[in-house]
């Protein structure tokens, strides 16, 4: 395990790659998911207002 | 022609991306946990060790954000000829997942440089390009900004996405020849006899997954802009 | 006189007259040009090496300070639409603005441009090639310059965003531009003018007709 989070000798490059991966497409995710439900309610809320 | 026209509809783009939308979803995710693990469970590289595992997110996060330029020239082509509203959402929705997806090619590149260069930035070609193309679509992202009238800026915009995709390869060349000329050398590479099989499939797969989930945000930001365009009109309509 | 030459006129003579944009570009060239030394130091070995790539960068940016006004100015006062309406194509309109913004700022900048190599003390070899690639890269600038300002010419403030889409553009140009004249230092044919001038007829031939629909759009409605 140990070995594992070690990389070789590369673990202070091979995580930070995929951390910034993570946090960028996580944050694209929770945007974008986010945006959509604002979108969504904004809408139910006009026509049922009707 | 008459699909692409039928699948311009909004009303059918919304029906069409909403059975779509959770099995693009589902295999994105299935395809990176699976391309994960096995990126992870390969044996180290005999060059290049534990690094070349950066290459499971970089070669993708690269093939997304140049991809999406095209899909952006093509919406933009099609909104400027067709004059289909349709398509300028399509592009606009596009152009920050592209800036995102070049981001994190150029930070996974450097943070794969280096170990390899022995620097984070070497100006090595495809990086150097990379920056450029960064340097476009956020250009591109602030001219729809700058230009209040919507269709106005939607037209600008997909001039100058038109302009960037013909100038792109120009680009590419150019930077490949000036990295030559400075005695530059290309370590990244996309591909080429040194991938092994044990790296092509998780390779792959992540690929597969980075491009399913880019098409699931682009229609996932398509909905949502098409849902504030009718939530506009109402409120029009009833003010 | 044809339409296509009474607007290059035109245009030479705004560019030209007192405090026209095309003394203002020149003076910027040289301004830059200037502070680089001060920036890097005075090491002439240093200076004569780089000379060719700061030369060309400055005179982009110096061709680039020019361009936000080559169709706003015309679009507040309203001739736009008179052009529009006039026998003469919208694209034939942005080859003659193209023009005019070239012989008024790169032809001038590139015969100040010697001046400004013995500053950076470039050596004998250095100057031919210097001027002929400003000469022959420079009216690529101004016209994917006019596509860019064609293009933010109903944005108020569109001087800033301007440079910031053309320049990524340009990459191509101050490359074969400054590796021509690198490559004449080091005595190399390495193909960059060929190069350049392929970029530049390509970008020449091809702007109006951008430049053009990005004045049209902005016509419209």
């Amino acid at each position: 395990m140990e070995a594992f989070f070690a990389m070789g000798k590369y673990a202070a490059y091979v995580w930070p790659a995929y951390g910034a991966s993570l946090v960028g497409l996580g944050l694209a995710i929770g945007l974008t998911l986010a945006a959509y439900a604002r979108a969504k309610s904004r809408l139910a809320a006009l026509e049922s207002g009707k | 022609m008459a699909s692409i026209f039928e699948f311009a509809n909004p009303k059918r783009f919304m029906n069409l991306s909403g059975t779509v939308l959770p099995w693009l979803a589902a295999a994105s995710a299935l395809t990176i946990i699976v391309g994960l693990y096995l990126g992870f469970t390969a044996p180290p590289d005999y060059q290049q060790g534990d690094t070349v595992r950066i290459m499971f997110i970089h070669v993708p996060a690269a093939w997304v954000a140049m991809m999406c330029y095209g899909l952006m020239a093509i919406a933009s082509l099609l909104g400027l000829v067709n004059r289909h509203p349709l398509a300028d959402v399509a592009a606009k929705s596009a152009a920050p997942l592209g800036a995102l997806f070049t981001a994190l090619a150029l930070i996974t590149g450097s943070l794969w440089g280096k170990p390899m260069w022995g620097a984070y930035w070497v100006w090595d070609a495809r990086l150097t390009s990379f920056l450029l193309l960064l340097f476009l679509y956020l250009g591109y992202i602030a001219l729809w900004n700058a230009i209040e009238d919507e269709t106005r800026a939607a037209r600008a915009a997909a001039i100058l996405a038109l302009v960037g995709v013909v100038n792109l390869p120009i680009i590419e060349f150019s930077v490949d020849w000036w990295n030559t000329l400075h005695q530059g050398e290309s370590i990244i590479r996309s591909g080429g006899p040194l991938i092994s099989a044990v790296f092509l499939w998780p390779l792959g797969l992540m690929a597969v997954g980075y491009t399913t989930l880019f098409f699931t945000l682009w229609m996932i930001r398509i909905r949502t802009e098409i849902i504030n365009r009718r939530a506009r009109a109402l409120q029009l309509g009833i003010a | 006189m044809n339409p296509f030459s009474a607007i290059l006129l035109r245009d030479m003579r705004l560019a030209t007259r007192a405090g026209g944009s095309a003394a203002l570009a020149l003076a910027f060239f040289a301004a830059v040009a200037t502070l680089v030394p001060l920036g890097v130091g005075s090491d002439l070995h240093l200076l004569s090496r780089i000379a060719g790539g700061v030369l060309w960068i400055a005179a982009v940016l110096a061709a680039l300070l020019s361009l936000d006004r080559l169709f706003q100015s015309d679009f507040e006062d309203g001739s736009l639409d008179l052009i529009a309406l006039s026998p003469l194509s919208l694209e034939s309109m942005s080859f003659a603005k193209i023009t005019a913004h070239w012989l008024t700022t790169g032809l001038p900048l590139t015969l100040l441009s010697p001046l400004l190599g013995v500053l950076f003390g470039l050596p004998p070899a250095g100057y031919a090639p210097l001027m002929l690639s400003l000469a022959i890269g420079t009216p690529a600038v101004s016209a994917i310059g006019a596509i860019g300002a064609a293009l933010t010419l109903s944005i108020r403030r569109g001087g800033l965003i301007l440079p910031f889409i053309v320049l990524p553009l340009l990459a191509p140009a101050v490359i074969f531009g400054s590796g021509a004249v690198l490559g004449a230092l080091d005595g190399l044919s390495n193909g960059a003018f060929w190069l350049l001038g392929a970029f530049s007829l390509v970008t020449v031939l091809l702007a109006p007709f951008a430049a053009a629909a990005a004045v049209r759009l902005n016509l419209a409605g």
